[in-house]
């Protein structure tokens, strides 16, 4: 596979070369190369559209080659799938990236990538180029970090974020660009013509710690999260705060040592803060504008993603252009208005933005590690001296670890929690540097720093060591040292709620004995934006719903609902059919009332249009990421949350869904289905007879269980013998006239109690069931509700206390009025598990 | 109960430090939050805590309350509640807010996580039989959800009754077939709440400080 992978690379590439024009000149090409990368919302203008004036024609061509006319768009096209073609290279080699972090080996086939362009050119004409990846390269991956930022882990380590992200930053480029000057002074780099500013400028550029670099590596190996958001967001924070210090720097360089006095250091100073300030108030500024506008997007729904990452984009532009800190504004912008924007939009929108903002992120990321290594073939920039690149590797590491140290020392002494022993040292040696120091460097004024490529190339190397070597020995690193890891995010709900109890607890009894402590911040905090902020900034029933208990109780939901569609499907199992009385009651009377007498006569012709139709993308729909089902759940859910439900009523309206998505329903704007009652009803009629004229057949001893066996994994199977309504609590069995599942059910038990042998799956097939059994659709295949269900005795349970889905006009109303039944039968609910219980063993 | 007959001598002190934990000045300050509370007396009783300003908020103000007058927190055995505290008993209860030393062994941890875990436990069951009922589950979270707003009982409910499925169905595997699920057991509650870093959380930082004015 990873031959084929590079095959594909390499033809791409030979492309690419045979391809190029030398008209074009290399330097443009560089800027271009990167300026129309897809992910960059409203930077899409092709620069270089008109390449040549069409000459005179003799006669009309019928084709004509048109390269000039898109060669910018289509090498960077190209340029991006290549990329993005080495990545799925790295992640189809497992092996590989398990050894060394995938963007080390990014950056390796970035110098395979280099030394073919290299070679057939004989000149580096494509490298990272300083502009394109601060304004089309880094925004989104900033964005996409701190949107997708754990919050309140953030905010409730903001101190210690800050302290380092601040202080230490400085502390490095301080001492890192003091010891190299001692060092040069020393006489230990021979001859090189840079001068004390300079050096601190270029200790300046090489503090940033790379987020994208530390988060590739930390998420691999799964740190706690503590040690996980101390580093992710220094290193976030401390990119912004990089920039800043090296323009400070820069400027200081420009404006020459002599001139340099009192005055000009503080206003440097001054400089420093009123730009890493000012761009993280800028940030928070369009925070609430984006909050704002969310709160009426709703109306487009549409686009209400593309809001988000255009108004980031511009918070970014926006600092830029008043030469704050862009990077720290588009970080405060996404961290401080995730919790009102995920609460305004919809779920679907939500959904859409973090996959938008991951692919864009993700996307450039790539490029990122592979123009790294890219722009490392060429000799123009290797200059090298030995003193200067081993002295700075040493010193930016040891003076890292002397910061971080000093640093947690400090936080210990007020911190409740230490940091503990390995987790600084782990923290420390997190220290990777990445693409914002390349990109600084590259930035480098040639004029005002004669040695500017051995700097650049002493940078590359330290990414290079720091990416590669440290990413590699990282991983061995926290296993030996033994570090706490992450737990398993908890999902539950008890996880969920005894930790408001432990909130209110604590809070509490600082109440009681006086103490404003953190918590008495935190709930003050909390009460004012509850009382204020969410006012103003979310809409009137988001608010309602915000609430940590709630939100895990409606995961939860969602995750049965999910798990439940998809087991019962591979069960074959009808959805919406449960062991439970409620359930059962609701289905019987819906199908008693609308449909026991129309059942018997259709099905034969119908159930291969049925089969057609629906054969396609259920499944497809139902795993994918971004579930259609969990969609549908949502979009009522918390709004109804009074409303009377039952897990059945969503399941059997995903199940409506699934299908309706085949109705070759296109709209510009939407990507609803249908919601026509009519249709929906249609749909139910037509399934609902084809299955119950299955099930006659069934009954009537046409080798009825021979599907499920044919199959069912093993672990299905042995709850089959068990499968019968065992349940002291069911009041009707299925056995009911004019209700032909229990034949089915009890049948498809006692047939797999009969043959035993048959059910490790020896494929024998019932030919009246071929269809179904082909087809993914959990409407499709018959109800096993008994052994279909008892394999997760808990889920139909959870589901019950549901928020209600989407009401389908249709569907619902005869379901609604079971559901008082539901309601009484609640109190029974823990006695219900007993029987489950029982069904399971 | 009332240990206190005159004002706190050293001796006194130094015996409720080695039993709670706390350093001398931090039961020196809360002595005097204490006398605060009870307005100089010896005894406190519910009403005195009712009083706090800022615990008028708190949706499960009542159980903490309550924790501090149950038997339970201040002896293995205890049963039932007491109608007034001395400040022994409210240093007691304060005692399980105590942050853990700076170096502890994974062993003391355990019994940290596990004494801080058995109050909360002892606070959500109410009927000191062992277990936490659906219906005491229910009250919790009822209570919990009572803040924020409409969302009805009906809800709070649907949210125990998840929230005790979830419990049943991690401990399924001790349960017998016929058996009923009664309610959640201690060793079942620091088995769901395994994930959930208690020693690091249930904390509260008690200064060397006396911040007693700055609060109502």
């Amino acid at each position: 596979m990873a031959c084929l992978g590079n095959f594909a690379l390499f033809l791409v590439l030979f492309v690419i070369l045979n391809a190029q024009c030398r008209a074009v000149t290399i330097e443009e090409k560089d800027e271009n190369t990167f300026k129309n990368t897809p992910t960059d919302t409203g930077s899409t203008t092709n620069t270089s559209g008109g390449g040549h004036e069409p000459a005179a024609i003799q006669t009309l061509p019928i084709v004509t080659w048109k390269w000039h006319h898109v060669e910018t768009p289509y090498l960077v096209a190209l340029w991006i799938l290549t990329c993005w073609l080495c990545k799925l290279v790295c992640e189809l080699n497992h092996k590989i990236t398990s050894v060394i972090p995938e963007s080390g080996v990014l950056i390796i086939l970035g110098f395979v990538l280099g030394g073919i362009v290299w070679g057939a050119d004989k000149a580096q004409t494509f490298k990272l180029v300083p502009v394109n990846f601060f304004y089309y390269l880094l925004p989104q991956i900033i964005l996409d970090a701190s949107y997708c930022m754990p919050n309140k882990l953030f905010f409730s380590n903001l101190g210690a974020i800050l302290i380092h992200a601040v202080i230490a930053t400085c502390w490095n480029a301080a001492s890192v660009g003091i010891a190299l000057w001692g060092c040069y002074e020393g006489g230990a780099m021979g001859n090189l013509d840079i001068g004390p500013l300079q050096f601190l400028l270029f200790g300046a550029l090489l503090s940033a710690v790379d987020p994208v670099a530390v988060i590739a590596v930390f998420e691999e190996v799964h740190v706690n999260e503590v040690l996980y958001i101390l580093v992710f967001g220094e290193s976030l924070l401390n990119d912004g705060v990089t920039v800043v210090l090296y323009s400070v720097f820069d400027a200081f360089v420009s404006l020459g040592g002599p001139k340099i006095n009192a005055e000009e250091i503080i206003k440097g100073i001054i400089s420093f803060f009123v730009v890493a300030f000012g761009g993280s108030f800028l940030g928070v500024v369009f925070a609430v504008i984006t909050s704002m506008l969310t709160r009426i997007t709703y109306k487009v729904q549409v686009i209400e993603a593309g809001f988000i990452i255009v108004i980031g984009y511009l918070s970014y532009l926006t600092a830029e252009m008043l030469s704050l800190s862009a990077i720290l504004s588009i970080t405060f912008m996404g961290v401080c208005c995730q919790k009102y924007i995920n609460a305004n939009m919809d779920e679907k929108s939500v959904t859409t933005l973090r996959y938008s903002l991951k692919v864009m992120a993700n996307g450039s990321e790539t490029m990122i590690f592979i123009f790294l290594g890219v722009s490392a073939i060429d000799k123009n920039i290797w200059v090298w001296n030995t003193g200067f690149i081993l002295l700075t590797i040493l010193f930016i590491i040891v003076f890292r670890f002397m910061g971080c140290f000093f640093l947690n020392w400090i936080l210990n002494q007020t911190r409740l929690i230490p940091i503990s022993f390995t987790d600084q040292l782990v923290m420390s040696y997190g220290g990777l540097r990445g693409a914002v120091a390349y990109g600084l460097a590259a930035l480098l004024d040639e004029k005002k720093i004669p040695e500017k490529n051995l700097m650049l190339g002493t940078t590359l190397i330290v990414v290079y060591f720091t990416v590669v070597l440290q990413g590699i020995t990282m991983k061995p690193l926290v296993q030996w040292l033994n570090v706490k890891r992450s737990t398993k995010s908890d999902l539950t709900l008890n996880g969920k709620a005894n930790n408001r109890v432990f909130e209110h607890v604590v809070t509490a009894m600082e109440d009681i004995c006086g103490r404003m402590g953190d918590n008495w911040w935190t709930r003050n905090w909390n009460h004012f934006e509850k009382k204020y902020v969410c006012w103003l900034l979310m809409k009137k029933d988001a608010r309602k719903i915000n609430d940590k208990i709630l939100g895990a109780f409606h995961t939860l939901n969602m995750e049965d609902a999910r798990n439940y569609v998809l087991e019962n499907e591979v069960n074959g199992s009808l959805g919406f059919i449960r062991n439970y009385d409620a359930a059962n009651v609701d289905f019987k009377e819906k199908i008693a009332f609308d449909y026991a007498n129309i059942m018997p006569n259709i099905m034969a012709d119908m159930s291969d249009y049925d089969f057609n139709i629906e054969n396609v993308p259920v499944t497809s729909i139902i795993r994918n990421p971004v579930p259609s089902v969990s969609m549908d759940i949502n979009e009522q859910d918390m709004r109804n949350i009074n409303g009377n439900l039952t897990a059945h009523q969503i399941l059997d309206q995903n199940l409506y869904q699934s299908r309706m998505h085949n109705h070759p329903a296109y709209s510009r704007s939407n990507y609803n289905t249908t919601q026509n009652p009519v249709e929906v009803q249609e749909i139910f009629q037509r399934t609902m007879r084809n299955r119950l004229e299955s099930f006659k057949a069934a009954k009537r001893g046409i080798s009825p269980a021979n599907k499920k066996i044919s199959k069912h994994s093993k672990k299905d199977s042995t709850m089959k013998t068990n499968g019968k309504p065992v349940d002291p609590h069911r009041t009707h069995p299925f056995g009911d006239e004019d209700f032909e599942f229990s034949a089915d059910s009890a049948s498809s038990s006692e047939a797999a109690a009969n043959f035993p042998g048959r059910r490790s799956g020896a494929g024998i097939v019932n030919p009246a069931f071929i269809h179904e059994m082909e087809t993914p659709s959990p409407m499709r295949n018959l109800p096993q509700t008994q052994t279909g269900n008892s394999r997760l005795p808990l889920k139909p349970t959870d589901l019950r206390g549901l928020t209600p889905p989407r009401m389908t006009n249709r569907s619902t109303d005869s379901v609604m009025m079971a559901d008082a039944s539901v309601n009484e039968k609640k109190p029974e609910k823990p006695e219900d598990k007993p029987g489950s219980h029982n069904t399971k063993l | 109960m009332g240990s206190f007959q005159s004002l706190p001598d050293d001796h006194h002190y130094r015996t409720l430090s080695k039993k709670t934990g706390f350093s001398l000045e931090q039961i020196g300050i809360l002595h005097n939050r204490f006398k605060q509370l009870s307005l100089n007396e010896e005894i406190l009783r519910r009403d005195d805590f009712n009083k706090v300003q800022d615990l008028k908020d708190n949706p499960i103000r009542s159980q903490i309350v309550e924790a501090f007058f149950d038997r339970r927190n201040f002896h293995k055995d205890g049963v039932g509640s007491m109608e007034e505290i001395g400040f022994e008993e409210f240093l007691t209860v304060m005692s399980y807010f105590r942050a853990p030393a700076l170096h502890t062994t994974e062993e003391q941890r355990e019994v940290i996580r596990r004494a801080k875990l058995r109050f909360l436990f002892n606070m959500h069951d109410t009927d000191n039989d062992g277990t936490i009922t659906l219906e005491e589950y229910r009250h919790v979270v009822e209570e919990l959800l009572s803040r924020s707003g409409s969302l009805g009982k009906e809800t709070a409910k649907g949210i125990a009754d998840t929230a005790m499925l979830e419990v049943a169905s991690i401990s399924v595997g001790q349960m017998a077939p016929d058996e009923f699920y009664e309610g959640i057991t201690f060793e079942q509650f620091l088995k769901i709440l395994k994930g959930l870093e208690i020693e690091t959380r249930m904390n509260i930082h008690f200064l060397n400080m006396d911040t007693t004015v700055l609060c109502k």
